[in-house]
């Protein structure tokens, strides 16, 4: 069936602005203590931490003021005794690089960036209602109506709105954000070598731009072995590919029996055993890509549309390398981004290009409707017998794929298999290593007791999930529990 | 306030001023549904410069929707809520630190606090199998709840996963997902069903108990009745067009297109506590919440209604209000309001009511479209 085109660009922005919010959150919120010591910006220069600010970007809120304040909360806090969810930091640890100066840069931003987060994500709740959990999508469009002549539709005020909020947090993106990633990568230029795991790279192409899901803004497809040269296109929902390629493995996960299996031949029948080294070890199943495990997420996204030429991305690609080779002083390349700090420089990239995206679906939208086209919406009619399906979905953890069989109108068997699922799966049924698991190897530990840097590998993936990462010292037979969260 | 009490929330607030921060604590006093001449004791409360509350949250099985809502709102600002107003103790998605240090935070702030925290919990409790459908750090989810709730000065649950089940409790719960209160018999447990709940509603629930030092007042399900003593339906923007019989019968039609009631389309308005439209969502207002963008809402914060009767099913009105059943279909026509009509209004109100019932009569057969006006007599 097919979807109106309003709803289509509606969709997108809602993807594009999602998407954002969750990269800035990704870094600043959820992995930006692992690389930024807090304690240490209290013996910032406040005066040089700005002028440093204002030499890497024209942003106008790189103030004496801004960052003074951001210090003197954080000094409180401290000042409180009462450090709450900070407590538990890695201060003055070993392997943090960052003089008091760029923490502090980076601190400020953190606090900063809570804002541009809630003005994106703003976007999301115009068009979707509330974020999170969005309640206007329906099969075969949205449910927004249109209406010019109507108080209680997706007024022109809401559309200005829109506008606004997009504008103003792609400044943040384009002059901070992508500033940032590409400072901390600079001076954690070593983080470069670790980390790259599995660089066979998977994503799907997204933001339909035509009725029928046929052509999109964002290309995806399959780059074997960081092989750019070797990329295949993901053309489509049609792409046979796509359809054939994938399988998932139990054979190291708690579930009943050993097989690997298409998603559409599979079942979900729990079976816990505990942690078993040579058996069963994980709630994750493990799939594959054409036989092989296979990394999803931003940096899949970006080196895959890289690959295929897409503008906007080779441009903040670009543009960011250029960034951290000036500041590292030596020439880095598209092949640092397979690395544990290239996750998150392809993130910020990712997030730049979306802003673009997302400004562009506000102006098809805009022209659509002055043509005078309203339909948002197309009765779904569902066909008798047995019907298989898959649709897919550039998340922001990376491909996202649902599959379903269905059977005379009623679900017969619906397997989701999430980014985090890909990137955090275990062993597959020949026994290869999947994207954590193999990214951590070669990860120089500083501290056993604090193993910060094994942190920094698997939060570089963005997992939706607490997962946790067992260390093992083979001469003390001791074991040590790493949750990462 | 004193000078120095302001002086000291500056301090802890930046740069704020007075007047910004004394709105904000009528606004606080106003989401808790009380008078805004409560604002002072808020505001020395929030001034007080006591220890922050102390409090732990704990995840089981959700989708973190509850603790991402906490991103969202303005008043207080999530910085603010962690830096100024509460000591967020353990949070497994925000703590800096992970494993061995993240569980020594839970351990020492259970330690310190013994008795006095506030725990909150997200995601329900799986109970099947002695519970190792979800486990934390080598401990069942179950284990550590019942742990960690022991020595609570408070608990509340958050999202419809820890208040009844929620998604993962959905037939046939294979995992035997179970609520916080069924977990904790015996234990007072606030509720903060929806998916995820206001966040408005968790904060309010918080600065009341900072406030007044007891919790607002709750229904036998544990719920606030600042936040659910009324249903959806009774506070929605378009309840006059239930009232009048006008509703949209599929998305895009003329009446969705119209903003027309969306009770046809399977809305559990009329079954669920909330106070959706009343506060709406992400500090936007103008209709930014489901009916407000044209969706039905699908009951996320009742039990037996989310997640249980299927979207675009139709529901019976609960405890229907006069009116509250489907009046006869009264198309719109354009009415003109000038001065004098809207002053006689009051005074011919009998008359108009009289014109009105002739006008149903008439209308019962006339078909149900706003492009046919109907004729006047």
């Amino acid at each position: 069936m097919e979807v109106p085109l309003n709803a289509q660009y509606i969709r997108n922005m809602m993807m594009g602005a999602h998407l954002i919010h969750d990269h800035i959150v990704h870094f600043y919120h959820l992995s930006a203590l692992d690389w930024v010591d807090l304690v240490s910006a209290l013996k910032a220069d406040a005066k040089a931490a700005s002028s440093l600010a204002q030499k890497l970007s024209p942003w106008e809120r790189n103030s004496v003021t801004e960052f003074k304040a951001a210090q003197e909360r954080l000094r409180a806090l401290v000042n409180s005794g009462q450090l709450g969810v900070y407590a538990s930091g890695y201060w003055g640890h070993p392997a943090m690089k960052l003089s008091p100066e760029v923490n502090l840069l980076a601190a400020t931003h953190y606090l900063q960036a809570l804002e541009y987060q809630r003005e994106i994500n703003k976007v999301v709740a115009i068009l979707g209602s509330k974020t999170p959990h969005i309640q206007n999508l329906a099969v075969g469009g949205v449910a927004n109506p249109i209406n010019p002549e109507s108080q209680s539709t997706l007024s022109i005020e809401k559309l200005l709105h829109v506008k606004e909020l997009i504008d103003k947090v792609g400044d943040f993106v384009e002059n901070v954000y992508l500033i940032d990633v590409a400072a901390v990568g600079a001076f954690y230029a070593d983080w470069t070598k670790y980390g790259a795991g599995v660089t066979n790279y998977l994503s799907v192409p997204d933001m339909p731009l035509d009725t029928k899901g046929e052509v999109f803004e964002l290309p995806g497809g399959y780059i074997p072995g960081g092989d750019l040269g070797k990329f295949k296109p993901i053309k489509g929902f049609r792409d046979e590919m796509f359809r054939t390629s994938i399988k998932e493995s139990i054979k190291h996960a708690w579930y009943n029996g050993d097989w690997d299996r298409h998603p559409w031949e599979e079942e979900t029948v729990p079976k816990y055993t505990d942690f078993q080294e040579n058996g069963k070890y994980s709630w994750v199943k493990s799939p594959t890509f054409g036989g092989q495990p296979a990394q999803v997420g931003p940096l899949a996204n970006v080196l895959c549309m890289y690959a295929a030429g897409h503008q906007p991305t080779v441009k903040y690609a670009n543009r960011a390398l250029e960034l951290v080779s000036s500041l590292a002083g030596v020439k880095v390349g598209i092949e640092a981004l397979h690395s544990t700090i290239g996750r998150h420089a392809a993130r910020a990239v990712r997030c730049a290009t979306l802003y673009q995206s997302l400004k562009r679906q506000w102006q098809l939208l805009m022209d659509n409707l002055a043509k005078g086209d309203y339909q948002t919406y197309n009765q779904p009619v569902f066909p008798k017998g047995v019907q298989q399906g898959f649709g897919f979905h550039e998340a922001p953890r990376g491909t996202l794929s649902h599959w379903v069989v269905i059977e005379d109108g009623k679900i017969k068997n619906y397997q989701a298999i999430v980014p985090s699922t890909w990137n955090a799966a275990p062993r597959n049924d020949k026994d290869a290593l999947g994207p954590y698991e193999s990214a951590l190897i070669g990860t120089p530990v500083a501290d056993p007791e604090k193993p910060l840097e094994v942190l920094r590998t698997v939060h570089s993936f963005d997992p939706c999930l607490a997962c946790a990462i067992h260390l093992l010292d083979r001469e003390k037979h001791e074991i040590k529990r790493l949750k990462v969260l | 306030m004193t000078t120095d009490d302001f002086k000291g929330i500056k301090a802890r607030l930046g740069d704020i001023s007075r007047r910004d921060f004394m709105r904000y604590c009528s606004i606080m006093a106003g989401a808790l549904g009380l008078s805004t001449g409560l604002a002072p004791r808020i505001a020395q409360a929030i001034a007080d410069p006591k220890r922050r509350p102390p409090v732990i949250w704990l995840h089981g099985q959700e989708c973190t929707g509850c603790t991402e809502t906490l991103l969202r709102p303005s008043h207080p600002s999530l910085d603010s809520l962690i830096l100024d107003i509460i000591s967020l103790d353990y949070h497994e998605t925000l703590c800096a630190g992970a494993g061995q240090q993240a569980e020594a935070s839970l351990a020492q702030s259970m330690r310190e606090n013994a008795g006095k925290y506030v725990l909150i919990i997200e995601g329900a409790i799986p109970v099947k199998d002695n519970g190792i459908y979800c486990k934390i750090g080598g401990k069942t989810f179950l284990s550590l709840v019942e742990e960690v709730a022991a020595q609570a000065g408070a608990i509340i649950a958050i999202g419809s996963c820890a208040a009844w089940g929620g998604i993962p409790s959905a037939h046939p719960n294979p995992t035997g997902a179970t609520s916080a209160p069924e977990v904790l018999k015996g234990k007072t447990v606030v509720t903060l069903p929806g998916c995820p709940p206001n966040p408005y509603n968790l904060l309010s629930t918080v600065v009341h108990v900072l406030s007044f030092g007891k919790l607002p007042k709750l229904d036998s399900l544990g719920r606030p009745t600042f936040a659910y003593g009324r249903l959806i339906h009774e506070n929605c923007e378009r309840r006059p067009h239930f009232d009048a019989g006008r509703f949209a019968e599929k998305f895009g039609d003329e009446g969705h297109r119209l903003g027309y009631c969306l009770y046809k389309l399977g809305c559990k308005g009329p079954v669920t506590h909330a106070n959706c439209p009343e506060i709406q969502f992400n500090d936007l207002g103008g209709g930014t919440w489901p009916v407000g963008t044209g969706h039905p809402c699908f009951g996320c914060a009742e039990k037996g209604v989310g997640f249980t009767i299927p979207m675009f099913t139709q529901v019976e009105v609960l405890s229907p209000t006069p009116f509250a059943r489907q009046a006869p279909i009264i198309p719109e026509r354009p009415v003109p309001v000038s001065p004098i009509t809207a002053a006689l209004a009051g005074g011919a109100l009998g008359l108009a009511i009289g014109a009105s019932a002739v006008a149903l009569r008439k209308l019962k057969d006339s078909p149900d479209d706003p492009d046919h006006p109907v004729k006047e007599d």
